[in-house]
């Protein structure tokens, strides 16, 4: 195999450390306003025909929406196996309640019109408010968490130990990233909703959104705060070869505090994101306001895609730290797939990933436009 | 009776996967039909056909869901339960779930919307290519996921790094073109198509035996009829050659069907029925048919199949080998970091090191393998042999009813091309009655596949046992109390929606010739 060698190990890794972002900030933007707009069911929508139009408001996208989080699962498993190892089986009733939550969100969209029952009705609106607020809070709690370092450390087989349980995962930091993930994709889906529906619906959809926007900026600035001053960051003491195997114990890690901030010294370029987060989460709140429709929701999802960088771009290069055994952190330059793998996936993504931006926007805009409550109560051509 | 965490991640992994695999039979099978309901709709212009795509669609998406919502759970899994296989060897079986969802099920997912939503949003042919873009991506789907089974049941293409400590790809395409993986692709999805075919047959069956929606069932019943006829053969001919290639890639899991205690002069006979003992090593009241075994399995007269005694007496050299990889590779691995590894050193680990995963059967017995005694690897070489009464027992209710299949379609296929259905109501109740039997079926191979690779997760390189999460027995216990409860009200309510949505039949506004067809029809009631 010579193909592979063209692009070199250290920089496949660098792409694929790209990559995951990319799809962790493809799931939070897409499935984000859904998850947004499943949490804000309850409050904007009071009866059953704004409910309906609320869930036909996403109805059509949310499947494709969620395959992110799926292609994302699947690409963590092929990229960075080591990383899927530690933190799915580390988090694991925290990943069940995602796994439950996400069973009950695809069941409740296509189940709960298909009955005229009020209780039936009001039952599957609780199972998609579940659905949508319980995962929005544990990927915040879990990105808290792996900020802080997760309690795993590794045997010379490279088998897996974890000390945590559940409910040391819901500690204060860990917590109020949760709040931050659930106001921004409130915020986003908020602008969702501004854009997709009309009347009341709307009008309390802009303010929930708005609201949202300003909790956004405080809550992730109250965070950034928290990390300066509590927070252990990690550091990799002495030399670590960029293209050596993928073996987390050969490095030496020291934590200490402040270090998750010391990457903006050291490229200064970095603060983009952290200001991008703010800046648009700002002109969102700015947007809903004076009423541009249209664009909200494209500057709610660049707040998001500002908030997740600031996550990679602090880390960098740890991807998932050990408090409990600072060396057996898994890092971009030791936690990857071999060369050959990093390289092949590459080249399906390059060819797939822009045929799935070509139909999806297709799709989107296929059906372009307002959710038409005559439509919906009409019962002719929406399913949901 | 005392459950330790490698069963009951067995038991967590078994009932999602057999629970997943409910759904997902009738997806591939039915989204193909209503691929070709609505071919014919967009060529004929006749709006019966478009209804039925329509009413079938509607079957189809409360199915779908399902799957979907299930589907992720399997994904996790490997994570949450299984984590140092997927550390072990996520380098190749990672690949094909990623490009699952790159290729296919971005595809699916994203079309899916628009066969439900874009019936009044787009063109006839538009909509057309929404629903192949469903019924492709799906398939698509199946593809990749028995690529990856594949590569667990036949791992080729990769080898262990020591540096690593994981099994690595070397030849993607061998991963990809593994025969064992193509074999199971195509026997899999022909599985489903049947699994549809007898589906709409069944329903359409029961709205004749109800004298409702005639126009739509009869013509539903010929598509069925026909497409289920072809997957039937296919299914059972794809499914020889699947057994074909364990002969040659997994004799353990084909000796243990068969119930093959020892080898016997070619060509072997086929044992039909009888009662498998395994600590007596034999089978009471055996019913044989010479030859037969021998033929199916090596297409020749003159080779002989191994016996499971003697599949064991080879385990025992390969666990040899394997500990002299394992010698080895602690060797190595005790080296200063930094160190060359020695010639000699490095030739003894890759002329052993594919055995190493036999080494790794000892573990359940010693902590250093090395230390082994002679009794330890007779045990060990006995556990390779797996559970031969159920699936000796599976095996043949699978086959059995994969040529009732091939008969009822046959049967079905003649018949509605004669018009003379409605007058053999009896034959139109077995239609009814079998509509669960294809589910049986397909769990059956699966359990067949899975069982039978026992005790391996990744056959001849890494021990279920070896692959399980460190996680407590009530932590696993608890998730599994959980997805049964979840799924059990799912499944309950999943078959009242279907029931309701098959009592209520088509949607009346879109029913066009009903009422002239179904009047010379006599009522059932």
């Amino acid at each position: 195999m010579i193909l592979h060698d063209l692009i070199s190990y250290d920089v496949l890794r660098l792409i694929w450390w790209g990559l995951l972002g990319i799809l962790l900030i493809g799931f939070a933007v897409t499935d984000g306003f859904d998850l947004g707009t499943g949490t804000l069911l309850p409050f904007v929508a009071r009866n059953d025909l704004e409910r309906r139009v609320v869930i036909n408001s996403v109805g059509p996208v949310w499947e494709g929406n969620q395959v992110w989080l799926i292609l994302g699962g699947g690409a963590i498993f092929a990229a960075w196996p080591p990383l899927y190892a530690v933190s799915f089986s580390g988090f694991y009733l925290a990943m069940f309640a995602i796994l439950f939550a996400l069973i009950l969100r695809p069941v409740g969209f296509k189940y709960r019109s298909k009955r005229e029952s009020p209780t039936w009705r009001r039952n599957w609106d609780w199972a998609l408010f579940i659905g949508s607020f319980v995962p929005a809070l544990i990927f915040g709690v879990a990105v808290g968490n792996v900020l802080q370092g997760v309690p795993f450390r590794f045997n010379s087989d490279l088998r897996i130990f974890y000390d945590g349980t559940f409910f040391g995962l819901l500690n204060p930091f860990a917590l109020l990233c949760g709040l931050v993930s659930v106001s921004m994709l409130i915020m986003h889906g908020g602008a969702w909703l501004v854009l997709k529906t009309q009347g009341d619906v709307r009008e309390r959809a802009r303010n929930y959104g708005s609201i949202a926007a300003i909790a956004t900026i405080a809550l992730f600035v109250l965070a950034g705060a928290y990390i300066w001053a509590f927070v252990d960051g990690y550091r990799i003491v002495g030399s670590i070869d960029p293209v050596g195997p993928s073996n987390p114990l050969v490095k030496s890690v020291e934590m200490g505090e402040g270090i998750w901030l010391g990457n903006y010294g050291t490229y200064p370029w970095m603060m983009a994101a952290p200001i991008l987060g703010i800046v648009a989460a700002f002109l969102a709140f700015i947007l809903l306001r004076i009423r541009l429709e249209g664009l909200t929701v494209i500057v709610s999802g660049l707040s998001i895609v500002g908030i997740i960088s600031t996550v990679g771009a602090s880390m960098f290069p740890f991807i998932l730290p050990s408090s409990l055994m600072p060396k057996a952190s898994l890092t971009v330059w030791d936690a990857s797939s071999s060369h050959l793998t990093l390289f092949i996936m590459l080249v399906v993504t390059a060819i797939f990933v822009p045929i799935i931006l070509v139909y999806t926007a297709w799709v989107y805009r296929v059906l372009w436009g307002k959710v038409d409550e005559d439509e919906i109560s009409g019962g002719k051509s929406h399913a949901y | 009776m005392e459950l330790d965490i490698v069963d009951l991640s067995r038991l967590q992994f078994a009932l999602t996967a057999l629970y997943h695999f409910l759904f997902v039979p009738l997806t591939l099978g039915l989204s193909i039909m209503l691929a070709i309901m609505e071919t014919v709709y967009v060529m004929t212009d006749r709006p019966i056909w478009r209804q039925m795509t329509k009413f079938w669609g509607v079957l189809f998406g409360i199915n779908f869901v399902v799957g979907v919502a299930t589907g992720i759970v399997m994904e996790f899994q490997f994570g949450m339960n299984w984590s140092y296989y997927s550390h072990y060897v996520g380098d190749i079986f990672g690949a094909p779930l990623a490009i699952e969802g790159l290729m296919a099920f971005f595809l699916e997912a994203t079309f899916v919307g628009l066969f439900f939503f874009g019936w009044d949003k787009m063109s006839k042919r538009g909509h057309l290519t929404a629903t192949w873009a469903v019924a492709i991506g799906s398939n698509l789907s199946a593809l990749w996921i028995l690529i990856a089974n594949g590569w667990m049941q036949n791992p080729v293409g990769s080898a262990f790094n020591f540096d690593t400590m994981r099994m690595e790809v070397t030849d993607f395409a061998a991963v990809l073109f593994n025969p064992v993986a193509q074999a199971k692709f195509v026997h899999t999805v022909s599985a489903g198509y049947v699994t549809a075919a007898v589906f709409v047959l069944g329903v359409s069956a029961w709205y004749l035996l109800k004298g409702r929606h005639i126009a739509l069932a009869k013509r539903s019943m010929a598509v069925a009829a026909s497409f289920g006829l072809a997957s039937a053969l296919s299914v059972v001919v794809l499914g020889d050659e699947s057994g074909y290639l364990s002969t040659e890639h997994q004799k353990m899991k084909l000796a243990a069907i068969e119930a093959m205690w020892h080898t016997e002069p070619a060509p072997a006979a086929f044992t039909v029925v009888g009662i498998p003992d395994q600590e007596d090593r034999e089978t009471h009241y055996a019913v044989h048919i010479p030859w037969v075994m021998g033929l199916i399995g090596t297409r020749s007269i003159n080779t002989e199949i191994p016996g499971i005694e003697e599949l064991v007496e080879l385990a025992k050299v390969r666990i040899r080998q394997g500990i002299t990889a394992f010698d080895a590779l602690q060797q190595i691995r005790s080296l200063p970091p930094g160190d060359p590894v020695p010639g000699n050193l490095r030739k003894t680990f890759e002329d052993n090191g594919h055995e190493l995963g036999y080494a790794l059967l000892l573990k359940r017995y010693v902590d250093d393998p090395r230390n082994a005694s002679e009794e330890e690897i007779t045990k060990a070489a006995w556990d390779t042999v797996p559970g031969v009464l159920p699936l000796f027992w599976t095996f043949r209710i699978m086959v059995g009813l994969g040529f009732f299949f091939i008969l009822l379609m046959g049967v079905f296929f003649v018949l509605s091309a004669q018009h003379t259905l409605e007058k053999r109501r009896w034959l139109l109740w077995v239609a009814v009655f079998s509509i669960p039997l294809p589910w049986i079926a397909a769990e059956s191979g699966w359990f067949v596949a899975e069982f039978g690779r026992q005790p391996w997760i990744i056959e001849g390189v890494l021990p279920t046992a070896a692959a399980v999460s460190d996680l407590g027995a009530g932590t696993v216990l608890m998730t599994i109390i959980g997805f049964v409860l979840i799924y059990t009200t799912l499944f309950i309510i999943e078959m009242g929606l279907m029931v309701a949505a098959i009592r209520k039949g088509p949607d009346p506004e879109e029913e066009p010739e009903s009422p002239a067809i179904s009047s010379h029809v006599v009522p059932a009631e």
